[in-house]
């Protein structure tokens, strides 16, 4: 009897683990199956087709609300279940299965994805309202979310590049929105082919780990990938490196970033900000056991991550257009998180907490710069911005509440995460530790100085505003989302970090470095920590100085030359057109020119002499056709001939 | 008695051709009905086919051989693997298509079109018979007959001033590659003769079995050039690839599918059916040139093809990059990269036909092809231009695109085996998303030219033309195996034929062969 009683829990539970973790696939079809009715059903779903993808992205939610709950109810070594959904392709000993893996990392992702997607669709309702194509953005919002849960439920590579190309593809169309403005045209072409480069890259990648291993899925790649040879495995680290880059805006594929910007701003929220440009970060996290094999891409992944970093926080500094700033801050912001995942084990965590808590912080500046420019008639110049914090009282609390979290304040989500970061780089031990610790330091001053530059600029000193502009407070669609990233951006971090309970949690995929003394008391007291809270005052201070006590021109004034530097993106964008657009115009104009001089010319001058010759002809013979005709004659006759001499023979 | 499936798919569209071209000329109208009729009428019975095809089955099904020229061992004699299934079956849709796409375009012509539908419904036949020609010389016949239809259909019912040029062009490219083929034909049957018994039966002359299996490997060799060069002009490859830009410029745009969707893979399938099988050893030494022209196609094709102000010829140099990644597959030898390069055979039709259909809606609009002449078409026409959007995306093979699939199976294929031809065909993706999103961009994007009248839409005809191939696009990108059930039964046997095996993966050949590889 006690037996039975003892089993049954386990029966029911296995049962509810068959609708919910076994139908993992239903995460996807929600807002595939959504965006798929709004681009088929096309105007006739103009009145509703908002609502439906709303409640798609919330179904998802809902859906791994559930799972989670699942796999929370399972011992932490089984909380990986993988789900076969069905055979994509196969040829020879090459299978690609679309298998879904629910386990802490991916669960996580799917939670973020879902929950952070929800609220941005919702925000949009509001913030698109007035937009003759708004059905069409939520098919595309739709379909992005489909293609990152791919992303990250794919349990190997090749399905996972099918999230991965998908996610840009959502990007592209997300990016490129309001097409009939040439700019935002182009920006999305553009972030589309530096993306490709990184794909490539992911793409050898995948070539190298068939060829190397015969599979394709995370467990027995990650198995295997101490038996490899140092040289293939680093190549393979190097190359998901050169993916992540692409996908993430980490350098040298960072260019295209600050010009997505041109996409509507629930975009930049959600897409290139919370969720898809972390995919990199996602990446090498899931790839810990290459990494780890191949310590050389480790520390390359850890460098562009310090380098990114600062490039990042740097840029940010100069930008005047609101959302480039905080663009400039995701591509640090993210720096920090790949130079974490470049640390190994010890770093995993730390940077998985810290997208987790950059997802809500970012988004909800994001969304709180967009309830600005939706008051603001759709300025995006900070110069022209000013006195906002009484004209915007939600958005004031609750951007400002974004804007503590990023800075570190104390106790704020974004302070337990980042310093997790920053305690690991210094953990990392060596000079390498010591360089990557005071990069991370360094980062955290300048994002002091340049989100206060941000805030003083947009909430404070005088108004700048232009003619004819009447500040107002955004609708409720719009404020209660970013209530709830505030929120977020509040409370996340400490119910993540505090007690260790993220990393814990996500040990079964990550592996349990042994901890660090990551205490409350800790952190309030060991010196990184301290020099991080004196470089953010000293940060803010500054920032107080130049853009909330003293006056904000309203044109930029010339500026030194790191601030020319920064303002023109550290010539990046000059860089990538001298190494490679201009050259490969070049190229274009002088192949096409060979191909049609060289190689075809020699055939122009056969089928002139054939011209000439028929224009003899004819003169006895009217029409085109004849020469034809006559060489088919010629054939058959060549034909005859030879078959006969050979029968003969 | 059992049904001569091939021959009824191949009178089906004979006669009904013969009957439009004997029609009078003032029912163009019944024309166009009759040809539109007759080729749903074949997709149908070659789908009913296709059903009862058993992939587990015999290498040749549905064969039929009847003597036909007894004294030279010529016979009608027809037959189809999966990889001539699948491409059957890819002509008969395409044809009905293009039709409807074609529908009013040579309404202008001073017989309303109806040559024009009555050549198509020539080229079908024969486009079904040369892929299900099981005799080299029935092969070889078909694959020069089929020229004919198309130097009328470019020449006569092209467009611009240089059709006849274009059209001279491209004869005087296939005849030279016919010879060259012609003679091969012939040294086939001298060496067959030599061997015992002189015939041009494929079944009979190839496989370590066959009457060519014992022949001296240097004749092999010119005798698989023979070939080789008249199916790389076919495809076409670079150098010999220029008619092609210059006859989809000046073709419609329905001929254009039909010239690059379903004539050019005869080049790349008499590669596998013939080079490979009937000279493996010569096929097997010719492998790195193969694959240095090919990724010379790859890469030369798509930066030429940036460099296009045309999107007829821009769309021919993608194709010129793409037949680059299907011979790679080939020669990698490979069951992946074969399989993959059958797919994408399929794949590319479907692919590249929907952008010249949809270019082809374009030009009925405005009456160019200039990419100069067109922006911001998106805002007046969203289907159409979503339609050119997903069309370009799974030309650039985008995953869940059924291109990509294809692509992918040769890049891991042509990796296991060659790994630095393949790290240097991925520049291809990167190149592909350039000429690709940087004429949508061209095209689509930006504002609306003020001075001119906004095109409509894609009325409900154009729609039924190109909506089946997006559709399709969509489903084998997401579900592409009962392709590949088909195809890949047919790719072992040539393998087996070829005496080649895959590579085992780098772990397994270092642990000597540790089992579980691939699972």
């Amino acid at each position: 009897m006690t037996e039975i009683l003892a089993a049954e829990p386990h029966a029911v539970t296995a049962a509810a683990e068959g609708a919910i973790l076994a139908n993992a696939w239903l995460l996807i079809a929600f807002p595939l199956a959504g965006a798929a009715i709004l681009l088929l059903g096309g105007r006739r779903t103009n009145g509703w087709g908002h609502w439906l993808a709303i409640a798609m992205s919330l179904a998802g939610f809902a859906w791994a609300v559930l799972a989670l709950v699942q796999l929370l109810g399972l011992a932490p070594q089984e909380r990986s279940r993988s789900a076969h959904v069905y055979e994509w392709f196969s040829v020879g000993a090459f299978t690609v299965d679309v298998n879904l893996l629910i386990d802490p990392l991916s669960i996580t992702f799917a939670l973020l994805i879902t929950g952070v997607g929800s609220l941005i669709h919702i925000y949009s309702v509001g913030y698109m309202a007035h937009d003759e194509n708004r059905r069409r953005f939520f098919a595309y919002l739709n379909l992005f979310v489909a293609a990152m849960l791919v992303l990250v439920l794919a349990d190997n590579y090749a399905l996972l590049f099918l999230g991965w190309e998908g996610v840009g593809l959502a990007s592209y169309l997300l990016i490129g929105f309001w097409q009939h403005k040439p700019s935002a045209a182009v920006a999305a072409k553009k972030a589309f082919l530096i993306n490709r480069v990184g794909d490539m890259g992911l793409l050898i990648a995948i070539m190298l780990m068939f060829a190397t291993f015969g599979t394709l899925s995370f467990a027995p790649v990650a198995e295997a990938a101490g038996d490899a040879g140092r040289g293939v495995i680093t190549a393979i680290g190097l190359l998901l490196l050169l993916g992540a880059c692409g996908k993430s805006a980490q350098l040298p594929l960072q260019a295209w970033l600050l010009d997505a910007m041109e996409g509507p701003t629930p975009v930049s929220a959600l897409i290139h900000a919370a969720t898809m440009v972390t995919a990199g970060v996602y990446l090498i996290v899931r790839s810990g056991p290459i990494f780890e094999a191949a310590p050389y891409a480790q520390l390359v992944v850890a460098a562009v991550g310090a380098a990114t970093l600062l490039a990042g926080a740097i840029i940010g500094c100069a930008k005047d257009d609101i959302k480039k700033a905080l663009a400039g801050s995701t591509m640090s912001q993210i720096g920090y998180m790949t130079l974490a995942a470049g640390l190994g084990p010890i770093g995993y965590a730390a940077a998985i907490a810290h997208l987790v808590t950059h997802g809500f912080f970012k988004a909800g500046l994001f969304l709180g710069a967009g309830s600005v420019m939706h008051g603001m008639n759709d300025q995006v110049d900070m110069r022209r911005y000013g006195a906002l914090r009484k004209a915007m009282p939600i958005t004031f609390a609750t951007f400002g509440l974004g804007y503590l979290a990023i800075i570190g304040f104390p106790f704020l989500s974004g302070w337990w995460t980042k310093e997790g970061i920053i305690e690991a780089a210094f953990a990392f031990g060596g000079v390498t530790g010591q360089i990557l610790g005071w990069a991370t330091l360094i980062g955290a001053g300048l994002t002091a100085f340049y989100m206060s530059r941000v805030m003083f600029m947009t909430f404070f000193g005088t108004a700048r505003w232009d003619d004819g502009v009447h500040p107002h407070e955004s609708p409720k669609s719009m404020t209660v989302p970013m209530i709830v990233l505030a929120l977020g951006s509040v409370f996340l971090g400490a119910i993540l970090v505090f007690g260790y309970r993220f990393a814990h949690f996500l040990e079964p995929v990550v592996g349990a470095p042994e901890h660090h003394e990551f205490s409350l008391a800790h952190m309030l007291t060991s010196w990184p920590s301290l020099t991080a809270l004196a470089l953010m005052v000293a940060g803010v201070a500054f920032a107080w100085a130049r853009y909330g006590r003293a006056e904000v021109p309203r044109t930029a004034p010339a500026g030194n030359p790191i601030t020319v530097a920064a303002r023109n993106e550290l010539y990046g964008n000059a860089l990538n057109e001298a190494l490679f657009m201009r050259p490969g115009q070049r190229l274009t104009a002088a192949a096409v020119a060979f191909d049609d001089t060289a190689v075809d010319g020699v055939v122009r001058g056969v089928a002139e002499g054939v011209r000439q010759s028929s224009q003899g002809l004819r003169q006895t013979q009217t029409g085109f056709a004849r020469s034809y005709a006559l060489t088919m004659v010629f054939g058959a006759a060549v034909v005859v001939a030879t078959m006969l001499g050979v029968g003969v023979a | 008695m059992t049904i001569p499936w091939l021959t009824l798919a191949i009178a089906l569209p004979a006669l009904g051709g013969l009957g439009v071209a004997l029609l009078p000329r003032d029912r163009a109208e019944t024309a166009k009905r009759v040809t539109l009729g007759v080729t749903l009428a074949t997709l149908v019975l070659l789908l009913a086919m296709a059903s009862r095809f058993d992939p587990s089955g015999a290498r040749l099904q549905f064969t039929e051989v009847y003597p036909w020229i007894p004294r030279f061992g010529v016979h009608y004699a027809l037959g189809v693997d999966g990889i001539a299934l699948v491409l059957i079956l890819l002509s008969a849709l395409l044809v009905p298509l293009v039709v409807l796409a074609a529908w009013n375009e040579n309404d202008d012509a001073e017989d309303r079109g109806k040559g024009y539908f009555a050549l198509i419904l020539v080229l079908e036949a024969m486009m079904i018979g040369v892929f299900a020609a099981t005799d080299v010389f029935l092969f070889y016949v078909l694959f020069e007959a089929m020229l004919i239809p198309v130097y009328f259909m470019i020449g006569r019912y092209g467009r611009g001033a240089q059709r006849r040029a274009a059209a001279v062009k491209f004869l005087l490219y296939s005849l030279f590659g016919g010879l060259l083929m012609l003679v091969s034909v012939i040294g086939v049957y001298a060496l067959s003769s030599g061997a015992g018994q002189g015939t041009f039966l494929w079944s009979e002359l190839a496989g370590p079995e066959g009457l060519l299996a014992g022949i001296d490997p240097a004749t092999a060799k010119w005798l698989f050039l023979g070939f080789f060069v008249a199916f790389a002009i076919k495809a076409p490859m670079w150098p010999v690839h220029t008619w092609l830009p210059s006859a989809a410029g000046s073709s419609r745009p329905g001929t254009a599918v039909l010239l690059v969707g379903v004539l050019d893979k005869v080049g790349t399938y008499g590669m596998l059916r013939y080079c490979l099988e009937l000279f493996p050893g010569a096929a097997t030494w010719f492998v790195w040139p193969v694959i240095v022209l090919s990724l010379v196609s790859i890469v030369y094709g798509a930066v030429v093809a940036i460099g296009q102000s045309d999107m007829l010829r821009l769309i021919a140099y993608t194709s010129v990059s793409h037949f680059g990644f299907i011979t790679l597959g080939i020669f990698a030898m490979t069951s992946q990269g074969q399989s993959g390069a059958a797919l994408y055979m399929v794949n590319h039709g479907f692919s590249t036909g929907a952008l010249f259909l949809i270019v082809g809606f374009l030009i009925a609009r405005r009456g160019s092809a200039e990419i100069a002449d067109y922006g911001g078409v998106q805002k007046a026409a969203p289907v159409l231009a979503g339609t050119f959007l997903v069309a370009g995306l799974s030309s650039l093979a985008l995953p869940g695109l059924s291109p990509f699939v294809s692509e992918f199976l040769v890049f891991v294929g042509t990796f296991t085996a060659y790994p630095v031809p393949a790290v240097i065909a991925s520049v291809g993706v990167v190149l592909a998303a350039l000429y690709i999103l940087w004429m949508y961009q061209r095209t689509m994007t930006g504002p609306l030219p003020q001075d001119r009248p906004a095109p409509r839409d894609l009325s409900g005809r154009e729609l039924w033309a190109v909506g089946p191939l997006i559709a399709l696009i969509v489903l084998f990108g997401l579900y592409p195996q009962p392709l590949l059930d088909v195809i890949n039964p047919a790719v072992e046997q040539t393998m087996q034929q070829i005496d080649v095996t895959d590579p085992a993966p780098a772990l397994d050949q270092v642990a000597g062969g540790q089992e579980g590889a691939g699972e």
